[in-house]
């Protein structure tokens, strides 16, 4: 048991004075994605429904590719960070630093093999 | 973790069923959360009947009717009951809200009370409202000035102080952060709609000079981002304000701050 007064219980250590530019992040990852998402959508339609050799022609091409990868980064980003949100409200302790980690790792997986394979269609 | 069940201590138990009241023809059957914690027993869900036709149109009316002629042990705060002091916020068939100024006529069926929420219960209806009262101490709910002048009363402007409707209307009651999932899980670190619709009202105070210390203060993961706009908060407001709202326009300072 601690002898805290209230008051220092509500306060703890104060402010971290972070926090803005967390919020600021998926202010502008959720623009990006309202913007990217219905592209990605149309460009990915678009090259479906064709031969294996016919889709991976298509998504050979510039935009398709480019639009594929940017929508790549920005959801993984988004979602990770919108994960991290989950397990810090749900998640705390020790378990609360290594699903962090592992959620952080996971993500750069996510990206760094999407953008390989797209890569290596494109390129 | 979050636990998702109660532990064995807390699980309620069917209570004590009271008498009907004699000769009633307008009977309202009532289940209301008991916790006595001198007795080392589980909570329990008392079923009381009440005389609609003895009875006044609010809940509190008809929690005052019990325990004044069924069970005087019956613990639950009130005080003025019209809205103004925000003592007797408790779970009413679901909803936070003030006893006082919720009617019998909006709840269907059985009407079941329960205390607020996710709080440390003193006793019965009553919950432990110590760490919600020193968050709100915490946002310094008063004006902070670093000058001395005017000598004399601070004018405000007819545009500047109707910035503050909608926010100095709130009585305090919990029924918003008891509501709210985010001061459920972690209710020790964020402050909550309450406190944060306080903290609002004095930063947007045009009297108030301490408007960055206070932006300062709230900068935090936990203090003010646990909001995820989830809005309980606005749907459950027994005085129809929008802690929500407050909390967006603190985030947008916060944004308009930094960039």
């Amino acid at each position: 048991m601690s002898f805290l007064t209230d008051r220092k219980r509500a306060q703890g250590a104060g402010s971290g004075r972070q926090g803005t530019h967390h919020h600021w992040q998926m202010m502008v990852s959720s623009v990006a994605l309202a913007v990217l998402a219905p592209i990605f959508v149309f460009t990915f339609g678009y090259g479906l429904g064709g031969s294996y050799e016919e889709v991976l022609a298509y998504f050979g091409k510039p935009f398709p590719a480019i639009v594929a990868a940017l929508t790549l980064i920005v959801t993984v980003t988004h979602f990770t960070h919108e994960a991290n949100e989950a397990v810090e409200d749900y998640v705390h302790g020790t378990a609360q630093k290594l699903t962090l980690i592992g959620l952080q790792v996971f993500s750069y997986l996510l990206i760094g093999a999407g953008l390989f394979a797209i890569a290596r269609i494109a390129l | 973790m979050v636990q998702f069940n109660l532990p064995k201590n807390s699980r309620i138990m069917t209570g004590k069923t009271w008498p009907k009241p004699d000769g009633a023809k307008n009977v309202r059957k009532f289940q209301i959360y008991r916790w006595n914690p001198d007795d080392g027993k589980n909570p329990q869900a008392d079923t009381y009947f009440v005389d609609m036709d003895k009875c006044g149109p609010m809940v509190l009316d008809a929690l005052i009717k019990i325990k004044n002629e069924i069970d005087p042990t019956l613990t639950f705060r009130r005080s003025c009951r019209e809205g103004i002091c925000g003592s007797c916020a408790m779970n009413i068939d679901g909803i936070n809200t003030l006893a006082c100024i919720y009617g019998m006529d909006e709840i269907k069926g059985d009407v079941k009370i329960y205390p607020l929420p996710h709080m440390p219960v003193v006793k019965d209806l009553i919950p432990d409202l110590t760490h919600f009262y020193a968050q709100h101490a915490s946002i310094m709910p008063w004006l902070e000035t670093a000058t001395n002048r005017p000598q004399k009363e601070w004018r405000q402007s007819i545009e500047d102080r109707k910035k503050l409707d909608g926010l100095y209307e709130c009585v305090m009651c919990a029924s918003c952060s008891t509501s709210c999932p985010s001061y459920w899980w972690n209710g020790d670190k964020y402050l909550g709609p309450a406190a944060l619709l306080h903290a609002y009202r004095w930063i947007i105070d045009s009297r108030d000079e301490a408007t960055g210390e206070r932006l300062d203060q709230l900068e935090d993961p936990f203090k003010l981002y646990r909001c995820h706009t989830i809005m309980n908060c606005t749907k459950t407001c027994p005085k129809g304000l929008n802690p929500a709202k407050a909390i967006g326009e603190i985030k947008k300072m916060m944004v308009e701050r930094a960039h």
